[in-house]
């Protein structure tokens, strides 16, 4: 097929190509990806500005668009110096697979450059903070939506030649400085560019505002990257406090008799949560409220019995964690003691790093309902009128409106501080009854699949969980319950059951309305 | 006043011949009217050109000094109208806007504009807003170039090239009586780079001369018979001209070797693009030395067939490099060639995609594609390209698809706008969803995540235009928002008084954020700031009331969430016929936060009493379920995983960037949520009644405080 004219022309085209002389000096390419406000564009001029300092050629770009709102920013910089005279033709958007440096200021955004291929294996210096800013996505969900952090880390070892990460948020705030101080001294710190760390520290005096505390984020970012590597440990969530049993006894007897009882009657690893449960209910009520929880988990517990140590006790452990939490409701009761503590006057003043010589006056949004104002009363009245909806609206429409309760005012703290101490008569009162009704029915459920599906009792007790928050949404959690239990009948008789109903809990936590859950059950009905 | 100060910008407008610019792109494209002696400027700003508009605001005191008047104009029609001031006279003068939305909104006036021709220089600097971080429809302006005959230049993206470009472009319009727009990429807009500068030019003539020595010539005006003579004036004098013109200035460009059996014909826009691809495949280097023969059009409309012709003649291939579609050049460069029966075979969108942005990898790849086609000898034993699909692939790296989550652009921390989708989303909890029209702005981020409200968005202040059609028996209504930026900008004749006059039966929701906040804060007509410069404080409220409307609510804190949702809620459920509107006014906060926090800083050092309010959330109240965060997506309301044993899910936490706007604690009070939000005021500088008080206050509270705790049993800590 090569005719005469090809051949002429694949001539004249290596002819061509030998003419060529090829300079074979590549520019340094740097991306920086940061959430719009995280000062992305600072460090990026903070690098130009450095190269430039030092008489190269430096280029940067960026595609903000709406981005600075808070979305996922891309900065590009490239450089290099001039070849006699002639300035480098430089790339306004980065090669995926042909990056040298990347600056990632937040985690997932560091996870965000490898998914685009900038950072690669063979190339790519990835300098990162751990910290993480949780996106919309991963707050929105009624569960625990957050990203693994860890995943971010592992991919990292496998997609960049070399990889720093630390938590430059933190470390930029304990100098009072912001991250991108903290990042431009991990940069200098690496060495991964040919400028001296005095080139680097000009351009940040050369600035404006903040001068003092960038150039001390500055230096501790540089101390960390150009130190040895101190891996942290990074976790989706810390780990769970397990205080062991306190081993002096307490002033108080009836403390020391719980105490007691879980050391003797309970298997020993799951003592610190038992304790936490016990700490939890002798603060929400005392320590007779307390003992009744013990009694409850204890009949799991004896349910078990020596087969359950092969099973790590489970049933045991999940009776454990979720009747008490099942027992500590959230009444107004409760609410009004947690707002009226001195522990939490001094916590909000933390909070709000509010310095000695300020005051600080809280003010709480609260919304009383019927169901709340009623659920206070003797169960017997509370019931009577419970019972009559229209008396119960008219209630609600005198009681239902929104509260600004200034807690700080004496003629605010007042009220709360006497409906706290109702504490007293709580479990006289109709919610008490209600939420005591709830809770015999969910374990007995529980003991009634025991004997013939460990696992999936097991399962009935943790999709308790699904049963949280105030009013509508504790109402919203209610039915996903119910609609999860729902499906026992069908589950009861399989080998997967469990799994079937764990699930169902999941798929409950995805969504608000429950839309995710609704799916999986046509599955189970289908089964 | 715009978001970001440009007084150290300004300076840089000010230096001199031989000194050295260094700086953004658009910023040298500003300094560049001034050197040309440009006598008006006008535009209506966006991103990505916004800088040029705000950096000339802040630069008042130097344009009075050159004698230039800068407007910022209620809309790019207007903006494009300004530059009838170049039909009659020898003025210089300049518009801009973003692209291709802006020259839609323009597209009447630039059709007269061109039609009857230009005396002065007139120069439109247009934003191509395409590809990566684009926020608009995915188009390309040179259609408007080639049906209205503008001249359209493409300069390569280096300041020397644009500023050249902007200087060449007012010569070009003055030598072929034609407007001439100069299109720069969002990438080349914000490119950092350097030029020597020259003097700022005073226009030798002025508008005042213009004013008070008035000429008229009917021939320049769009009617019959004239309109027939433009149309041919432009093909027999005009076009000629500026073909003349193109060439003699050399404004396109020639690189590598003089010969070759194939060619790069490329946009002046592609040309770092298409240079570190070529570098890639080892057919140039990074100081601009290229192997193959490339013809850079910084013109891209009109074409020079000649230029074309000497370049193709002789060569198997050319590939034609322009971004978007449809390939309008590689179709005239088809017709230039075979009218002249030249067979140099022509490429463009057979290699390269046919739609969308040609990032690095597109570039590399589809001009690899062309010389394998072409001339496979000149790719020789290359190196492999840059190539992450082997990490991409690995399993590690795809499990990251599942952990990192999107995120798009969103209401900043504080925004006004917030409380208002959570209103909506309330009321929609109550009568059930609706067709909810939005427009452009910030009030369009209420379609993501957690508000994901809206249907549709037509373009600027046609929100309620675009609900028009639902003005029917109906048991709902149609909502339709719009921002105050879009209200002036075309919504107030096109959505309101529209509305009004057809008795449309709907409700529409004006968020008034006191300025153009989605471009960067300029002020508008209503913005609450005094402007000295500007006629601000119009009210949208009795606007819309002049245009008729007669059912009209003011709500001035959007933040009162119970309020906004009781109007919105009768605003649906109102026998009254018409328009619902509902105005609804809260200050930019980012704009916000930039005016009060120096002045509360400063007062707090001069020991005046202040109150800073900020929210928070009782840890041990909360219950994890986030129902707070779905009505607010703030960034400073976050979750916080905790070390309780009895806890699974992560609380809500407020984090200090929290500026106390109130949405949380209104929406945990209007959605019944929970009582977990406080709200805490930080008493600076407390006054001596204030200490007294607190004294008081904290013996009782703290009496009661110890007395309950005394009583209380716990576990020894």
């Amino acid at each position: 097929m090569s005719s005469p004219r090809d051949a002429d022309a694949m001539n004249s085209s290596l002819a061509m190509t030998e003419t060529f002389r090829h300079a074979s000096d590549k520019p340094i390419s740097l991306a920086v990806l940061a959430m719009g406000g995280q000062g992305g564009g600072v460090l990026t001029d903070w690098i130009v500005a450095l190269a430039e300092s030092c008489g190269w050629c430096a280029q940067s770009t960026s595609v903000p668009g709406v981005a600075q709102r808070t979305g996922a920013t891309i900065y590009y910089v490239e450089m290099l110096p001039a070849k006699d005279g002639k300035a480098p033709v430089l790339s306004l958007m980065p090669s995926p697979g042909d990056v040298d440096i990347v600056l990632a200021a937040e985690l997932m955004e560091a996870g965000r450059s490898i998914l685009r291929g900038l950072t690669t294996p063979e190339k790519t210096l990835l300098i990162a903070s751990t910290h993480r800013s949780f996106a919309v996505v991963e707050k929105e969900k009624p569960g625990d939506g957050a990203g693994d952090p860890n995943a971010v880390i592992e991919a990292a070892g496998v997609a960049a030649r070399r990889t720093i990460a630390f938590d430059m948020e933190t470390l930029a705030a304990k100098h009072g400085s912001v991250i991108s101080a903290a990042l431009f001294g991990a940069l200098a710190g690496a060495g991964a560019l040919p400028f001296p760390r005095e080139a680097f520290e000009k351009v940040i005096a050369a600035g404006g505002r903040g001068i003092e505390p960038s150039l001390k984020a500055f230096a501790a970012g540089f101390e960390r990257a150009s130190g040895a590597p101190q891996p942290e440990i990074l976790r989706r969530s810390p780990a769970k406090r397990h205080d062991p049993l306190p081993a002096a006894p307490s002033a108080h007897a009836p403390l020391n008799t719980l105490i007691d009882r879980i050391a003797k009657e309970f298997p020993e690893g799951l003592h610190p949560l038992l304790f936490a449960g016990v700490k939890r209910l002798v603060d929400f009520q005392d320590p007779a409220y307390a003992g009744d929880y013990l009694d409850r988990v204890a009949v799991f517990n004896a349910l078990e019995g020596t087969t359950g140590a092969a099973r790590g006790f489970a049933l045991t452990e999940r009776a454990a964690k979720y009747v008490a939490v099942a027992m500590a409701y959230d009444d107004v009761i409760r609410v009004a003691d947690l707002k009226t503590r001195s522990t939490r006057f001094q916590r909000v003043r933390d909070e709000v790093s509010a310095e000695p010589d300020q005051l600080v006056y809280t003010t709480e949004y609260m919304h009383p309902r019927a169901e709340e104002i009623v659920g206070l009363l003797p169960a017997s009245l509370g019931g009577w009128i419970e019972s009559r909806r229209k008396l119960f609206a008219s209630i609600d429409r005198l009681v239902n409106k929104g509260r600004r309760v200034q807690s700080g005012s004496v003629r605010w703290f007042l009220p709360l501080y006497l409906l706290a101490g109702l504490r007293r008569f709580r479990r006289g009162t109709l919610r008490h009854r209600h939420e005591v009704a709830h809770l015999e029915a969910w374990l007995e459920l529980a003991r009634r699949y025991a004997e013939a599906n460990y696992d999936l009792a097991v399962e009935i007790l943790a999709a308790r969980r699904l049963v949280k928050g105030y009013s509508d949404t504790h109402a919203r959690g209610l039915s996903k319950y119910d609609r999860v239990v729902s499906a026992l009948p069908v589950l009861a008789g399989r080998e997967d059951g469990a799994a079937w109903l764990r699930r169902l809990v999941q798929a409950a936590l995805v969504d608000e309305k429950g839309a995710a859950l609704d799916g999986v059950l046509k599955t189970v009905a289908s089964l | 006043m715009a978001e970001r100060s440009f007084a150290r910008e300004v300076q840089d407008l000010k230096i001199g011949a031989g000194e050295e610019f260094k700086g953004e792109g658009i910023l040298a494209i500003t300094k560049a009217l001034l050197q040309s002696g440009v006598s008006y400027v006008g535009g209506y700003q966006g991103a990505p050109i916004s800088h040029m508009m705000d950096v000339l605001s802040d630069a008042a005191g130097l344009m009075e000094e050159l004698g230039v008047h800068f407007e910022t104009s209620a809309s790019e029609a207007t903006a494009a109208a300004m530059l009838s001031a170049s039909v009659m006279y020898p003025i210089r003068g300049a518009v801009t806007w973003k692209s291709t939305a802006g020259t839609n909104v323009a597209s009447d006036a630039l059709s007269n504009l061109s039609s009857g021709g230009v005396t002065g220089g007139a120069v439109i600097i247009i934003g191509e807003d395409y590809g990566e971080g684009s926020s608009i429809m995915q188009e390309r302006s040179h259609a408007y170039a080639m049906k209205s005959q503008i001249w359209l230049i493409d300069p390569r993206p280096n300041l020397p090239s644009i500023v050249n470009a902007v200087e060449s472009a007012f010569e070009l319009s003055e030598a072929s009586n034609t407007p001439v727009m100069v299109e720069v990429r969002i990438r080349a807009c914000h490119v950092h780079g350097a030029f020597i500068a020259k003097d700022n030019k005073r226009p030798t003539f002025t508008l005042r001369q213009a004013l008070e020595n008035p000429s008229r010539d009917t021939g320049r005006i769009v009617l019959p018979p004239a309109s027939f003579g433009h149309e041919r004036e432009k093909i027999d004098k005009r076009w000629p001209a500026a073909v003349n013109f193109i060439k003699e200035r050399k404004l396109n460009e020639r690189f590598g070797p003089e010969s070759g059996d194939v060619g790069v014909i490329l946009l002046g826009g592609m040309y770092n693009g298409v240079m570190r691809a070529l570098q890639q495949l080892g057919l140039a280097d990074v100081y601009g030395t290229s192997a193959v023969p490339l013809y850079v059009m910084n013109v891209a409309y009109p074409l020079i067939d000649d230029e074309i012709v000497a370049f193709c003649e002789g060569k198997r291939a050319v590939v034609m490099v322009e971004e978007g579609q449809p390939e309008f050049i590689e179709q005239a460069l088809n017709t230039i060639l075979r009218r002249r029966d030249i067979q140099t075979r022509v490429c463009g969108k057979d290699v390269f995609p046919r739609a969308g942005e040609y990032t690095a990898p597109v570039m590399a790849a589809s001009l690899r594609r062309f010389l394998e086609l072409h001339a496979r000898p000149l790719l020789g034993n290359q190196s492999p390209l840059p190539d992450p699909s082997p990490v991409l692939a690995h399993p590690k790296v795809k499990a990251l698809n599942e952990v990192v989550p999107a995120r798009p652009p969103g209401f900043c921390t504080g925004c006004p706008e917030r409380p208002i989708f959570a209103a909506m989303k309330l009321v929609e909890e109550e009568l059930g969803p609706h067709h909810i029209a939005a427009d452009i702005g910030c009030h369009l981020f209420s379609i993501l995540p957690p508000f994901n409200i809206g249907a549709t968005t037509m373009g600027y202040g046609l929100g309620p235009a675009s609900a028009s059609a639902f003005n029917v028996k109906a048991d709902k209504r149609a909502i339709s928002v719009m921002g105050d930026g879009g209200f002036w900008h075309n919504g107030l004749a096109s959505s309101i008084g529209n509305a009004v006059f057809n008795k449309q039966d709907g409700v529409i929701v004006v968020v008034d954020n006191y300025y153009s906040a989605a471009t960067g804060g300029q002020d508008i007509m209503s913005s609450r700031a005094f402007n000295g410069r500007r006629e601000t404080n119009n009210s949208i409220v009795e606007a819309v009331k002049g245009v008729g409307a007669k059912w009209v609510r003011q709500i001035d804190r959007t933040y009162d969430v119970g309020a906004m949702r009781d109007t919105l809620r009768e605003a649906l459920t109102t026998s009254e016929p018409g328009p619902k509107i509902i105005v609804a006014s809260s200050e930019c906060m980012l704009n916000k936060q930039r005016r009060v926090k120096p002045l509360f800083a400063q007062a707090a050092r001069e020991g005046k009493r202040l109150i800073k309010e900020r929210f928070g959330v009782d840890e041990d109240v909360c219950t994890g379920d986030h129902a707070c965060i779905r009505l607010s997506g703030c960034p400073s309301l976050s979750v916080k995983h905790t070390d309780d044993p009895l806890r699974d899910d992560p609380v809500a936490a407020v984090d200090n960037d929290c500026v106390g706007c109130g949405n949380c604690g209104e929406v945990a009070e209007a959605a019944v949520l929970c009582p977990s939000f406080y709200r805490a005021d930080i008493i600076y500088n407390p006054s001596r009644w204030d200490l007294r008080l607190a004294k008081i206050r904290g013996a009782v509270i703290g009496f009661l405080q110890r007395r309950r705790e005394a009583r209380r049993i716990v576990f020894a800590a």
